[in-house]
């Protein structure tokens, strides 16, 4: 449904997107999550046939975007991270403009227009100006235009950006309704919580490459390879970092300085190991109060994986 | 639908069409400058009927034509750019170039949409304008032909300007830059060809208006053609600049040049538009074959 292969962009000496290579099947929800700058929107400015790449190229559908852009352009619809809107339409208007605009009969955009509206939460606004509608009602507005000539494909570059949170649960409703209408959808964000719970893979990018991809568990797993446990002592703290330090699959310990009895330990083991390790470390007579693991969340993984960049 | 009807009559047009005639700016715009022209005209006739002693003669009349139509012109060379300049860099600002383009819309049909919508309006103001002609056909001296000859001049000279200010528009990024850019080359063609026009003839014929070595030496011809005041005027009044053009061996009335300069001028404008719309996508790559 959608191949990037080898895609490439350079402006002069900066390399906007180094050789991404990715592939996304049809009806799949794919979040691609990075930091500001990291080369989403240009990724996606690419395959929706408004930017060349300097090399390697995009299928959508089958067809490459740099030599077949007008039938990429039927497959798309595309919501970019920052659009206008004209002003004097009506919301009717709008979207008939854009349903004109994609060839599509009169008659038809006029039974299509309500439906759309409809799926978007705007059906009251159909004859209200443009400009009068809130910023989240724009952006609906936008994803209803993007659906006007039902494409296979949904390219939204940061559509819950700027929103507050009430339209953000909105749009993620919408969102939910377009993927049980087996839509693909290629959505960007540089918070990661917000597309975890929707999407069925995410894409991490940084620095113009693709540093992580796989579905949420593969990625949340990817995490959990290298746990962070929380050991309190009562006293002996410093026979208890030798001892924990002696331990190989303890990679690291640290020692809070506020909290002088709080142990902070990086863990590759097991759960079987781990309880080993609590036995021995009793068997030891270490004076230990409590041994929790820290609840981590995609925020966390998105941090790790994306601090090397910093 | 044929092809030309779709490129002529599409939903771009359409909206452009229905966002300009809606604002009541514009419609505030064709008042004033109405209202102007018949001022303009009252005060002729006033000025003629009052102080001259033969009263509102077919000259008269033919001088007013005159006028009006030079006056028409320099409406067409500073509206112009200012309604065209912005088309294409001012949905590029408004944030909704990038939409438009992911549409089915080709990039020929967008340009020249955005093109004649901008001329659609003027050409409002020229009909609007037309009554005020029957004044001049009350009093005789002009016949028909010479308006239509003159619409068309206007029309075809407001083509070409818009051309360039959509070229300029597409091309460069901002609408400020893209609106004295062009502005720039209209003062160019006003003024900078007719500085130009007499350097070089003085260069030819010498200070001395001897002749000689300047026959047949076209340069000044090519350098006039592309004014559109000159042009214009020499069309109404035949014998503008008649003595140089003898000296020089040049024949061609002006009006011949211009069209086919101007003409020249809108379709080279117009397809550097179309080609910069979109970018070209064929990358540089060894690997776009789907594997």
């Amino acid at each position: 449904m959608i191949e990037i292969q080898n895609l490439t962009k350079r402006y002069g000496s900066f390399t906007a997107l180094d050789n991404l290579n990715l592939s996304i099947d049809k009806g799949t929800v794919f979040g691609f999550v990075g930091p500001n700058g990291a080369g989403k929107s240009t990724t996606f400015s690419i395959l929706a046939t408004l930017l060349r790449p300097s090399e390697g190229t995009a299928y959508i559908n089958g067809y490459d975007v740099t030599k077949d852009p007008k039938q990429v352009r039927k497959s798309i619809g595309y919501v970019p991270d920052f659009f206008g809107v004209y002003d004097q339409f009506k919301v009717h208007e709008y979207l008939d403009f854009y349903g004109s605009s994609y060839g599509i009969p009169s008659a038809e955009r006029k039974a299509i227009i309500p439906q759309l509206l409809e799926l978007v939460n705007l059906e009251e606004k159909i004859d209200a100006y443009v400009d009068l509608l809130s910023r989240g009602m724009k952006q609906r507005l936008c994803l209803a235009r993007a659906l006007i000539h039902d494409p296979d494909i949904l390219i939204l570059d940061e559509p819950a950006s700027g929103l507050d949170p009430r339209a953000r649960v909105e749009m993620r409703g919408i969102l939910r309704e377009l993927k049980k209408m087996d839509k693909t959808i290629i959505i960007s964000s540089h918070i990661l919580p917000e597309l975890s719970e929707l999407c069925d893979e995410l894409g991490v990018i940084e620095h113009g490459q693709l540093i992580a991809h796989g579905n949420v568990n593969q990625i949340e797993n990817q995490l959990q390879a290298q746990k962070v446990l929380h050991v309190t002592v009562k006293g002996n703290v410093e026979q208890a970092i030798s001892f924990f330090e002696n331990d190989t699959n303890v990679l690291e310990v640290e020692h809070d300085e506020e909290d002088n009895q709080l142990l902070q330990l990086s863990y590759q083991g097991t759960e079987d190991e781990q309880v080993i390790l609590l036995q021995q470390a009793i068997e030891h007579g270490l004076p230990i109060l409590t041994l929790s693991q820290k609840q981590t969340n995609l925020e966390d993984i998105f941090m790790e994986i994306t601090k090397g960049g910093e | 639908m044929s092809r030309l009807q779709s490129v002529l009559i599409n939903p771009v047009l359409n909206k452009e069409i229905k966002l300009r005639f809606r604002s009541f700016k514009n419609f505030l715009g064709i008042l004033l400058f109405l209202a102007i022209c018949g001022a303009v005209c009252l005060a002729f006739i006033y000025i003629e009927t009052q102080f001259s002693h033969d009263g509102f003669t077919a000259s008269d009349s033919r001088n007013l034509f005159i006028l009006l139509s030079m006056g028409q012109l320099g409406l067409i060379v500073f509206i112009t750019p200012g309604l065209t300049a912005g088309a294409i860099s001012g949905e590029r600002e408004k944030q909704t170039l990038n939409i438009m383009l992911t549409t089915q819309q080709s990039s020929t049909s967008i340009i020249l949409s955005k093109l004649f919508s901008s001329i659609l309006f003027l050409i409002l103001m020229l009909v609007a304008s037309l009554p005020l002609y029957s004044i001049v056909f009350l009093y005789g001296g002009v016949s028909p032909k010479t308006v239509f000859v003159m619409f068309g001049f206007l029309l075809l000279t407001m083509l070409t300007i818009g051309s360039i200010g959509i070229m300029f528009s597409t091309i460069l990024k901002r609408t400020i830059i893209s609106t004295i850019t062009t502005y720039g080359v209209m003062l160019f063609l006003l003024v900078g060809t007719l500085i130009i026009f007499f350097i070089v003839l003085r260069l030819i014929l010498g200070f001395q208006g001897t002749t000689g070595p300047g026959q047949n030496n076209i340069l000044p011809y090519f350098v006039l053609i592309l004014n559109p005041a000159v042009s214009m005027f020499s069309s109404l009044q035949s014998n503008m600049f008649v003595y140089e053009f003898q000296q020089l061996g040049i024949n061609w009335p002006l009006w011949f040049g211009y069209t086919i300069a101007y003409m020249v001028i809108t379709l080279l404008s117009l397809l550097i538009a179309i080609k910069k719309l979109r970018p070209n996508m064929k990358a540089k790559s060894k690997n776009t074959k789907k594997g």
